[in-house]
C-alpha cells in the first residue's frame, strides 16, 4: 500500500510541523517576557507584573492587542513585496530551526551539511528585510534595509569563519556529529584559546546578523524612526517581532551546540563515576540551560551598550572581526592537524 | 534665486529626509531638513515655527507679576532659571534689594533645576545613541530632584517659584533635609553613570571627533552655555556678570578645549557636580528672614529698556525689556540659548554620517519650545 505510506508520511509531517510552530511561538512568548524581565532588571525597575501572575500574560495581551490593529498598507508601497516580506522573515527563522538538536536523539531533521544549511538559510533573511524596506517606499525603510545588506553580509563571514573552526576539528558538517564529539568535553574548554575566541567572535557577529542592540542599526528607533519596519503595524509588524526572537533562540542554540555541547551533559574526559551523576540531568535540560544562558548573555548586551554607528560596525567586522577570525581558523587547523585539542 | 530652488535634488544618489517635525531624537516638533547622500550629511537646514506660542506678544498684555510664568513654557527644563531672569529684571529696574534668604534659595533651587535638567540630558543622550538603560539611572535621580520640586513649588513641569523682589511661598520645613538626601543620592550614584556610559568605548567612538565647533564658530554662532564652553569659550554669566549672589560662592566654570562631541558631555558631567558644590555651600547657611521684598501691588517699571541675563542650563537667557512706563511691558524680548545654540547645528553636522547627527543633537541638547518661543 504505497499511498497508505504517503500518507501517512505526510501526517506525519504536518504534525510535526503543527508542533514545531506551536513551540516556537510560545518560546517568542517566553524570549519577549523574558527580555522584558531583564531589561528591569537592568534598569532598576519592576518590568510588566499586572497581567497575569508576575505579568506572564502581558505578551498574551499584546499579541491580541497587535491580531486587533489594522494592517495597514502604504498607498504608495509596492503591495505584493510589502505584504509578502514579513513571511520570508519569519519563514527563514523557522527553517533555521529544523537541524538543531533539542535533545539526545531529539532533532526535526537529521541532516549531514546542518551547519551549511543553518548558516545558508539565516542568511536568507536579508532578502526579507531589503524587500520590507525597498516596498515600503519609506527612506528611512530604505536606509534601515540598505544598512542591513551591508552588516548582514559582513559578519556573515566571520559567522561562517567561527563555525569553520569547529567544523575543522570535528571533520563533520552534521550538528549531531558535532555534539558527538563533545563526550568527552566541551569544545570550548577542549579547544583552548583559539576555540574560545571562535566563541566570542561568533556571539558578537551573530548579535550583528540577528540585528540587535548594539548592532541595530537597521531599526535604529533614534535615527530612522524603526528603519525597515516603519510601515509595517499590526499583526505583520508582530512577524517581524517574532521572527527576531526565533532567530535569536537560533543563533544561541546553534552556539550551544557547537562551542558548548548542545544537550552534552558536562563531562571531564576519563571521569567516569562524574560522567554518569551529570547524565542523570535530562539531555533537553542541559540544552536548554546553554541556549538560555547565551540568549541572557545577548539580552544583556542590548541593555547595556549605545548603538555603534555604521562606519563604526564595518570597521568592527572588517578590521578587526574578519582578521581575528582568519588567523583563528589557521591556528585552529594548526591545532587540529598536531591534535593538540584531545 | 527661486524661492524653494535649493529643495530641488541636484546631484544623481542625493536625496532629502524630513527629520522632524515628528522624530524620536529632535525630542520636540523641530524639524531638520537633510540632504543625504547614502549615509553621509551634505547639508541640514533646520525648520523652525511648529510650537511657537507668541510668549513674547503675550508678556506684552500681562503684568510684571505675570509674564515671567509664560517662561517656564520655554526651556520648560530650566524654568526656575527663567522665571528668575523675569524676576531679575524687575528687581533690577526697581532696584529691589532681594532678601538673603530668598537669594539663597533661589540658587538652590536653580542649581537642582541644572542638576535636574542636566540629568535628563544625559538621559536622552544614552536612548539618542541606542541606550536605555541610562535613562533609568538618571530618572532616579531626577525623580528625588522633581519630588522637592513639587513638595516646595507645587508642580514637577512648569514650575514657578520665583516672583519679582524674592520667593512666592517659604520652602518647606525639611527642605535642607530634603535637599541634602538627594544630593547624598546623587553623589552616591554618580559612579554608575560613568560606568555605564562615560567608560563605555562604543559610547565614547560615538562622540569622541563627532561635531566639532571651534571657538571662532561658537562665538560667530552667538552659542552659549556648556555647548560652548565646550569649545574653549568661557560664557558663563554666572562668574562672568554674577547675579543674585552667586558673587559669594566658590564654583568652578568648566572648560574644554575639546570641541567635539565628547567635551560638550564631558562638561555637562562636570557641571553637575559643580552644582552641587555651589548646593553644599548653601544648603546649611539658608539666613532666616524675610522671603520677598516688599513691591507695590502693581509693579511699574520706570520709561527705559531694562536687560538681565541668567545662565540657565543651556546658555544665556537674556531678558530685554523695553517698558514705557505701564503696567505690562511695551516690548519684551528673550534671547533664548536653544535658539543661537541650534544654529550651529547645520555648519558642524555637514560630512558626518545621519548617526552623528542624532550624537550632535543629543550634545547640544535643544529644548525646542525654546527656541520657538
Amino acid at each position: 500500500m504505497i499511498g497508505n505510506g504517503i500518507l501517512l508520511t505526510i501526517t506525519e509531517l504536518v504534525i510535526v510541523g503543527l508542533v514545531l510552530l506551536v513551540f516556537l511561538i510560545l518560546l517568542a512568548f517566553f524570549l519577549g517576557y523574558m527580555e522584558r524581565k531583564v531589561a528591569a532588571f537592568m534598569e532598576i525597575r519592576l518590568g510588566p507584573n499586572r497581567v497575569g501572575p508576575k505579568g506572564t500574560l502581558q505578551i498574551v495581551a499584546d499579541t491580541v492587542k497587535l491580531l486587533f490593529k489594522e494592517g495597514l498598507t502604504p498607498d504608495a508601497a509596492d503591495k505584493f513585496l510589502f505584504n509578502l516580506a514579513p513571511g520570508i522573515i519569519i519563514t527563514t527563522a523557522l527553517l533555521a530551526v529544523a537541524p538543531i538538536a533539542f535533545a539526545k536523539g531529539f532533532q526535526i531533521w537529521d541532516i549531514n551539511i546542518g551547519v551549511l544549511y543553518i548558516s545558508s538559510v539565516s542568511s536568507m533573511a536579508v532578502i526579507g528585510i531589503l524587500m520590507a524596506g525597498w516596498s515600503s517606499s519609506n527612506k528611512y525603510s530604505l536606509i534601515g534595509a540598505m544598512r542591513c545588506g551591508a552588516q548582514i553580509v559582513s559578519y556573515e563571514l566571520s559567522i561562517g569563519l567561527s563555525l569553520v573552526s569547529i567544523v575543522v576539528l570535528t571533520g563533520s558538517l552534521s550538528l549531531n556529529d558535532i555534539v558527538e564529539s563533545q563526550a568527552n568535553g566541551w569544545w570550548i574548554f577542549k579547544g583552548h584559546i583559539p576555540v574560545m575566541i571562535a566563541f566570542v567572535v561568533f556571539v558578537i557577529a551573530s548579535t550583528a546578523e540577528i540585528n540587535r542592540a548594539p548592532f541595530d542599526l537597521v531599526e535604529a528607533d533614534q535615527e530612522l524612526t524603526g528603519g525597515f519596519n516603519t510601515e509595517y503595524a499590526g499583526m505583520k509588524f508582530a512577524m517581524f517581532l517574532m521572527a527576531e526572537y526565533i532567530n535569536l533562540f537560533v543563533v544561541s542554540a546553534v552556539a550551544a551546540t557547537i562551542f558548548l555541547g548542545g544537550w552534552m551533559p558536562f563531562h571531564i574526559g576519563g571521569l567516569t563515576g562524574f560522567n554518569h551523576i551529570m547524565d542523570y540531568i535530562p539531555s533537553s535540560v542541559w540544552f536548554f540551560g546553554k541556549t538560555l544562558f547565551i540568549i541572557f548573555i545577548i539580552m544583556q548586551f542590548r541593555w547595556t551598550f549605545p548603538r555603534l554607528r555604521i562606519d563604526q560596525l564595518l570597521n568592527l567586522e572588517w578590521k578587526y572581526l574578519l582578521p581575528i577570525s582568519m588567523v583563528n581558523v589557521l591556528l585552529v587547523t594548526l591545532m587540529a592537524i598536531m591534535s593538540w585539542h584531545l | 534665486m527661486i524661492l524653494g530652488e535649493e529643495d530641488y535634488i541636484t546631484e544623481e544618489g542625493e536625496f532629502v529626509v524630513n527629520m522632524g517635525p515628528q522624530h524620536p531624537s529632535t525630542h520636540g516638533v523641530l524639524r531638520l531638513k537633510v540632504w543625504l547622500d547614502g549615509e553621509t550629511i551634505k547639508k541640514v537646514e533646520p525648520h523652525l515655527g511648529y510650537i511657537h506660542r507668541s510668549i513674547e506678544k503675550m508678556s506684552e498684555s500681562l503684568s510684571y507679576r505675570q509674564y515671567g510664568y509664560l517662561t517656564s513654557r520655554m526651556d520648560y527644563l530650566s524654568a526656575h532659571i527663567n522665571n528668575l531672569a523675569c524676576a531679575l529684571v524687575v528687581e533690577k529696574s526697581l532696584q529691589v534689594e532681594v532678601p538673603a534668604r530668598a537669594q539663597a534659595i533661589r540658587i538652590i533651587i536653580g542649581e537642582l533645576t541644572r542638576i535636574g535638567s542636566h540629568l535628563l540630558w544625559f538621559a536622552s543622550a544614552g536612548l539618542d545613541l541606542g541606550g536605555v538603560t541610562p535613562f533609568f539611572y538618571a530618572f532616579r535621580e531626577r525623580e528625588a530632584i522633581n519630588s522637592i520640586m513639587d513638595e516646595n513649588c507645587g508642580a514637577r513641569l512648569t514650575q514657578n517659584f520665583m516672583v519679582p523682589g524674592g520667593i512666592v511661598y517659604d520652602v518647606r520645613p525639611d527642605f535642607q533635609s530634603r535637599v541634602k538626601e538627594v544630593l547624598k543620592q546623587f553623589k552616591d550614584n554618580f559612579h554608575e553613570y560613568n560606568e555605564i556610559l562615560t567608560g563605555n568605548v562604543i559610547f565614547q567612538n560615538r562622540l569622541k571627533d563627532v561635531g566639532i565647533l571651534t571657538k571662532e564658530d561658537a562665538i560667530a554662532f552667538g552659542c552659549t552655555g556648556p555647548t560652548a564652553r565646550a569649545s574653549g569659550l568661557s560664557c558663563d554669566i554666572r562668574k562672568m556678570y554674577p547675579y543674585d549672589g552667586y558673587e559669594k560662592l566658590q564654583f568652578d566654570e568648566v572648560i574644554s578645549t575639546g570641541c567635539d562631541s565628547w567635551a560638550r558631555y564631558e562638561v555637562r558631567m562636570a557641571e553637575m557636580l559643580q552644582s552641587v558644590r555651589i548646593i553644599e555651600q548653601l544648603i546649611d547657611n539658608i539666613p532666616e528672614g524675610d522671603i520677598v521684598a516688599k513691591t507695590k501691588n502693581v509693579i511699574k517699571l520706570p520709561k527705559g529698556e531694562f536687560y538681565q541675563r541668567v545662565e540657565t542650563a543651556r546658555g544665556e537667557l537674556g531678558v530685554y525689556i523695553v517698558s514705557d512706563g505701564g503696567a505690562s511691558p511695551y516690548r519684551c524680548k528673550y534671547r533664548s540659548p536653544n535658539f543661537a545654540n541650534l544654529s550651529a547645528i547645520p555648519h558642524i553636522a555637514r560630512g558626518y554620517k545621519i548617526g552623528d547627527l542624532i550624537a550632535i543633537m543629543a550634545t547640544i541638547d535643544l529644548i525646542i519650545p525654546d527656541i520657538d518661543r
